[in-house]
């Protein structure tokens, strides 16, 4: 899938002026509230009529101004996953899922209710009223509805940023499900780094109504001058792994990514699986010699890649560990005592129990779904 | 209990009222809703003189508004000769006209009522069901009407009692005919007017009072079971 936008659109006196195309997988859209990406989204699914510009699906375009083009909502098919949920409280959980299934021409029709219900883990609500569900409850039942609709994108508007830690990690596995499972292409509306780096393939970073960044999760991630916008604290690399074999005596399992081994706390993985590691700019350190006696357990070589220095204390350093990038947050004072330059050759030191759960996720489809193209050419 | 028996005459006024009542309530519903929509919803020119119209009978004197029927819709009046010459449809001296003067007297309770229910709807219920593919008047057949439900029974109810209890402009405009015009209000007025007719007052007057309640009662229970379905948490 392609999804082509190029639009203009005025809200009170914000402007929205994004142009940007992505490929398969699971695209994030990314940025700090009222950066504009509820907007893009709801552009797409037609609630908004862009004041100029065009949007187009596999080159098919569903508004172009210039020819006077729009299509209505209900006849793009696209289904929409609101922060809300958005259920109808006058309808049961079953005819919530069923609604956008009777509106789908039969022919046209893929999923069927018991799919949806094995994926989400909702059977046992379907006689209930949307009023009794809980939050996490209420959004896998709006994933379903939208899914059972059998639309050709999927737009989920921070489904989760309603949600509790305990509800967001009871719902991204089966976001997860859904990426992996359904080939409906997802379009993740998101203002949390965690939950992009965990889902997605690209990422569209936005700022004010533009587009600052484009592209696959690594290079956009990997940017130090798009810090400020990937967030501060957040900063971290993105670095794809497999893994290799599980320690029982310490239980520790070791992964192996194109920069080195990396040994993280026991994991419910199997050997070969690839995972996708975050590791985040403020748990690693440098040594300029290989340290003998030290406790970090991920000691990878590199060199110096970037450097960027700020107005404050704070450097932020890009290395190349055989490939890998690994980002490194220091203070200028360390930066100039190490001497660090450009091709400075370091060891980048990360503790084991700083690379918890929540620093992994499976990889994107990216990974999968390129490997699966090759089995079938 | 001999005395509670109602005479033939008197049975004749009641069922007049029920039918016009439920006559006019059922006439104006459609009509009710879609200008409730048109209010509430629409951005056109005209639309606070259209919403000044549609109350102008809870404001004017009902002696007025029956005037004015008398004057628009009468045998020789632009809209009743229109619908006397090309549907046969006439409305002075019969009990359709006692209907129409009801309906119009109601009218304002009805839309007043659907109005606030349809600007109570979360209209963002109606985008998500049109991202699953429902065009517009399915949104509203299966999204907007059951959610405004509530709000529709509502104002029937209020329409229907308050077609019950008509008196001024139904008068002026049919006048006070038993077996055709004569409402339950015009029979009580004709009772307190005569000597000796105190008694059938009485009576209708306590039929009055049942059927109101009855309607009450109808329109609680109904709007607790269409509560109970929308259930919020």
């Amino acid at each position: 899938m392609t999804l082509a936008i190029d639009i203009r659109h005025r809200l009170g006196s914000f402007l929205l002026d994004a142009r940007f195309e992505t490929g398969s997988g699971l695209v994030a859209l990314f940025g700090r509230s009222g950066s504009g990406k509820s907007s893009i989204v709801n552009v797409i699914a037609g609630l908004i009529r862009p004041d100029e510009g065009s949007v187009a699906i596999n080159g098919v375009p569903l508004v172009d101004t210039a020819r006077g083009l729009f299509v209505p909502p209900h006849r793009r098919r696209i289904g929409y996953v609101f922060q809300e949920g958005r259920l109808f409280p006058h309808l049961t959980v079953r005819q919530n899922l069923l609604y956008g299934h009777w509106f789908t021409p039969p022919a046209q029709r893929r999923d069927g209710l018991e799919r949806a219900l094995d994926l989400l883990g909702i059977e046992a609500l379907l006689e209930r009223r949307p009023g009794r569900l809980s939050g996490g409850e209420k959004q896998r039942v709006a994933i379903g509805r939208a899914l059972l609709a059998n639309p050709r994108l999927l737009l989920m508007d921070e489904p989760l940023a309603a949600l509790d830690e305990a509800r967001k990690a009871e719902i991204l596995p089966y976001i997860e499900r859904l990426q992996e499972e359904s080939r409906v292409p997802i379009v993740y509306v998101s203002h949390s780094m965690a939950e992009v780096v965990r889902l997605a393939a690209n990422v569209v970073l936005l700022s004010d109504g533009k587009v600052a960044a484009a592209g696959p999760i690594g290079e956009v991630m990997h940017r130090l001058d798009l810090f400020a916008l990937t967030g501060q604290g957040e900063a971290a690399a993105v670095v794809e792994a497999v893994v290799e074999r599980h320690d029982e005596r310490f239980g520790l399992t070791e992964l192996r990514s194109l920069g080195g081994v990396w040994r993280l706390p026991r994991l419910n993985a199997d050997v070969g699986a690839r995972l996708r590691l975050r590791v985040r700019a403020r748990d690693v350190m440098l040594a300029k010699s290989a340290p003998a006696d030290v406790s970090a357990l991920n000691v990878l070589p590199g060199m110096v890649a970037e450097i960027r220095t700020g107005d404050g204390p704070i450097v932020d350093i890009r290395l190349d560990c055989n490939g890998d990038a690994l980002l490194a947050r220091l203070t200028r004072y360390s930066v100039e005592r190490l001497s660090l330059a450009l091709g400075t050759p370091v060891h980048a030191l990360v503790k084991s129990v700083a690379l918890d759960r929540r620093s992994l996720s499976r990889p994107a489809q990216n990974a999968t779904g390129a490997d699966a193209e090759a089995d079938e050419a | 209990m001999e005395w509670m028996a109602l005479s033939p005459e008197e049975w004749t006024a009641v069922r007049l009222s029920l039918r016009v009542a439920v006559v006019a309530t059922l006439f104006s519903l459609p009509f009710g809703i879609a200008i409730a929509m048109a209010l509430a919803r629409g951005r056109f020119w005209g639309q606070s003189l259209l919403n000044g119209l549609v109350l102008m009978p809870l404001i004017l004197p009902p002696v007025v508004t029956g005037y004015l029927l008398l004057i628009v819709f009468g045998r020789k009046g632009p809209v009743g000769s229109f619908l006397a010459d090309h549907f046969g449809i006439v409305f002075s001296f019969r009990w359709t006209g006692a209907a129409l003067a009801c309906g119009v007297m109601a009218f304002p309770l009805l839309v007043r009522a659907i109005r606030l229910s349809i600007e109570a709807v979360d209209t963002r219920l109606e985008e998500a069901a049109s991202t699953l593919g429902a065009n517009r008047a399915w949104v509203f057949l299966t999204v907007t009407l059951p959610l405004i439900a509530p709000g529709i029974i509502a104002g029937m109810i209020l329409c229907f009692a308050k077609a019950m209890g008509e008196f001024g402009a139904t008068i002026t405009f049919v006048s006070n005919i038993p077996g055709e015009t004569q409402t339950l209000p015009s029979a009580i007025y004709t009772f307190t007017q005569v000597p000796g007719g105190d008694a059938g007052a009485l009576r209708l007057t306590i039929v009055s009072v049942i059927i109101s309640m009855l309607a009450l009662l109808a329109s609680e229970l109904m709007a607790r079971s269409a509560n109970r379905r929308l259930e919020v948490e």
